[in-house]
């Protein structure tokens, strides 16, 4: 199969990079919403992860280490945003605003001395002969570590969500607060840990994009790439696997796009730019009208604070 | 009595159109304020702007304040509102440093005759108070294309271009007719990121251009995201963009073009403060240092870098134009005969691609 001069396997191993970030972030926002708590800070986590994760593998010389550190960095964000709306009980969705605000503000004072430094690099995993296979190789066992992490993570999150005790504790605090409280849950406690889990998603989401994807810190480097993971979860009806899906979907159309129009082919990138978009409206449409209602999935607590002595 | 206040109010009036017109008096301190459209970090186009704004601080001392700047401010309403609050907070001239802003700078600089705006890459001048600025990058362009047809070993040029406007389809015509003039064989690819400044799409643009085989990456967007994703393959050269980007020298990045907005930014606020300002369209190249290449380093050949530098050198002096025909159009029909230049109005509007390179503009 060619595609106007692009090599498909080529295109699958780039869209599988640039997928990443987004995967990553959103697969946290998932375990986070599906706590019941709506997070609007990724973005601001992930640009928060982005440059602790660049300072810590400036420093230390280790991209592994780099990656540790842009988790914790986010971390802390989203420890904020859990201090903010789990016990003062501050407005979710304009804390989470305010966290994207903060992070961005933050990470562009913390970054200023690291503009112009290239980090160390990530060596890809060595899978020795199997890289060498033709098509297979190249998609497949041609890829940094965190690649394999990403699809790791969101088969775990998915299997724990499913099979798990805990997955089914998470599950009901998100569904209703007050009869998982009555059960002797503590809603509290478990809703803080989803947003910690969330916030160091969203850093390494992040730490890809400034140690591997692009790889340099420059301010604003997510450039709304939380935004979009926001946007993956509700069209991934907030199942694990829908989001691997949804973020290969946009990420590929637009590795897809460019790559076309590097080829010459003659097809209106505007479309395909945004087509996305189009179907994650799509969906919402399908998902929100009449029969598919129940398939819509969100957490039925989702957005609402908790407090214990309701 | 109704009669001599119409005939003051006139002559008040007169004396202040006058007066707001020619600045006459001077001013004993000006505060300059910058609007800029991305951070002063991208190590690209604002970084630049912001380098200007402290050449006036370090020029003119205590008698500028130009502390005032807002980044990342989008191109659109938001822009009007900042342009306000500026004007509001007692800005004496005002610096737009993006294309987009064209329409809040005029909207604005309407509703307040006594604030002067400036408005780079702009061609829109709808009240007095407001100057347009740019610089002729495509006199870099026409240096950076030699180099980049005299390097490139699988005669493939890739060119990122942000927003498909004259300014960056001049830059277009102007790489690939230098580097065509040196290297017959030389073709050239386009990809539109659709964004100034989005480090990730740009670095994904450049890989997309390297895995059809092109050697030299050419951008007209802000970051060093493609200079970073052509370090990862070997044997791929890019320029540095709007800023020098020496971080990547002396390979990936073989040379760069430089926006030096400083003697602008002085001259101007400089007139403001004796009072000679008046409303220009500025339009400056290589000859008044608005436009620099940075230095070419040694993965170019001494031979290629002697051409470019001798290039760049005819431009400077004014002996050599860009865009000198005979040129056609990508439809084959005349645009320039033999030996005549370009005048600028056909620049500043420029909506086609010469003839040789391949692919639309999109709409």
């Amino acid at each position: 199969m060619d595609l106007g001069g692009i090599n498909p396997a080529v295109l699958v191993a780039s869209l599988m990079v640039a997928s990443v970030p987004i995967m990553l972030a959103a697969i946290g926002e998932l375990v986070v919403e599906k706590a019941g708590v709506l997070n609007l800070g990724v973005e601001g986590m992930m640009i928060m992860g982005a440059v602790c994760g660049f300072a810590t593998a400036v420093e230390t010389g280790s991209p592994f280490l780099g990656f540790i550190g842009g988790a914790l960095g986010a971390m802390a964000l989203s420890f904020v945003f859990a201090v903010l709306t789990q016990f003062l009980q501050a407005n979710q969705v304009a804390t989470g605003l305010a966290l994207t605000l903060f992070g961005l503000g933050l990470s562009s004072l913390m970054g200023q001395g690291y503009v112009g430094i290239k980090p160390p690099l990530t060596d890809v995993v060595p899978f020795g002969p199997l890289a060498d296979l033709p098509v297979v190789g190249r998609i497949l066992f041609d890829h940094d570590p965190m690649v394999y992490l990403s699809i790791a993570v969101i088969a775990v999150v998915w299997a724990v969500l499913k099979f798990s005790r805990m997955g089914l504790i998470l599950r009901a605090v998100g569904e209703n607060h007050d009869a998982a409280h009555a059960l002797g849950y503590k809603v509290t406690r478990i809703r803080v840990l989803a947003i910690m889990f969330g916030g160091a998603m969203a850093g390494l989401g992040g730490a890809y994009l400034s140690l591997v994807r692009v790889p340099q810190w420059t301010d604003g480097i997510t450039a709304g790439a939380g935004w979009i993971a926001l946007a993956i979860v509700v069209f991934a009806s907030w199942k694990p696997w829908r989001v691997l899906i949804g973020a290969y979907l946009f990420g590929g159309i637009s590795v897809l796009q460019l790559n076309l129009q590097a080829a010459g082919a003659r097809i209106p990138v505007e479309y395909l730019s945004m087509s996305p978009y189009l179907i994650t409206i799509l969906v919402l449409v399908i998902m929100s009208s009449g029969k598919g209602r129940s398939a819509m999935n969100a957490p039925a607590a989702l957005g609402q604070n908790f407090h214990a002595s309701r | 009595m109704n009669r001599r206040i119409l005939m003051a109010s006139a002559a008040m009036a007169l004396g202040l159109a006058f007066g707001g017109g020619a600045q006459a008096a001077g001013m004993d301190k000006v505060k300059a304020c910058f609007v800029y459209v991305g951070p002063v970090g991208d190590g690209g186009w604002t970084y630049q702007h912001d380098q200007g704004r402290q050449a006036l601080i370090a020029e003119f001392g205590d008698k500028v304040d130009a502390s005032t700047f807002q980044e990342n401010v989008p191109e659109g309403a938001d822009a009007e509102r900042v342009l306000t609050q500026m004007a509001l907070g007692g800005c004496n001239i005002i610096f737009t440093t993006s294309f987009g802003y064209m329409d809040a700078t005029n909207a604005v600089a309407a509703k307040f005759p006594n604030v002067k705006f400036e408005h780079a890459t702009g061609y829109r001048r709808d009240s007095e108070n407001v100057s347009t600025y740019g610089a002729r990058f495509y006199e870099g362009r026409a240096v950076i294309g030699t180099i980049a047809g005299r390097m490139t070993k699988s005669n493939k040029i890739g060119y990122i271009g942000s927003f498909p406007i004259p300014e960056v389809i001049r830059g277009i015509n102007s790489t690939y007719l230098h580097a065509k003039k040196v290297n017959p064989d030389v073709t050239m690819s386009v990809v539109w990121a659709y964004t100034w400044f989005d480090p990730a799409k740009e670095a994904d643009a450049a890989k997309a251009l390297i895995e059809q085989g092109v050697d030299v990456i050419v951008q007209h967007t802000d970051s060093t995201a493609p200079l970073a994703e052509a370090a990862k393959t070997e044997g791929v050269i890019g320029f540095g963009q709007a800023s020098d980007m020496k971080e990547y020298k002396p390979s990936p990045r073989v040379s760069s073009i430089i926006d030096n907005w400083a003697p602008y930014y002085v001259k101007r606020v400089g007139a403001l403060l004796d009072g000679t300002y008046a409303q220009v369209d500025s339009w400056e190249g290589i000859g008044a240092g608005e436009v620099e290449i940075g230095e070419i380093t040694d993965a170019v050949p001494a031979e290629v870098k002697a051409e470019a530098e001798a290039l760049r050198d005819a431009i400077g002096a004014g002996t050599y134009h860009p865009f000198t025909g005979p040129i056609n159009k990508q439809d084959g029909s005349a645009w320039l005969a033999d030996g005549v230049t370009a005048p600028d109005g056909d620049l500043l509007g420029m909506d086609f691609y010469v003839e040789g390179i391949t692919g639309d503009i999109p709409k």
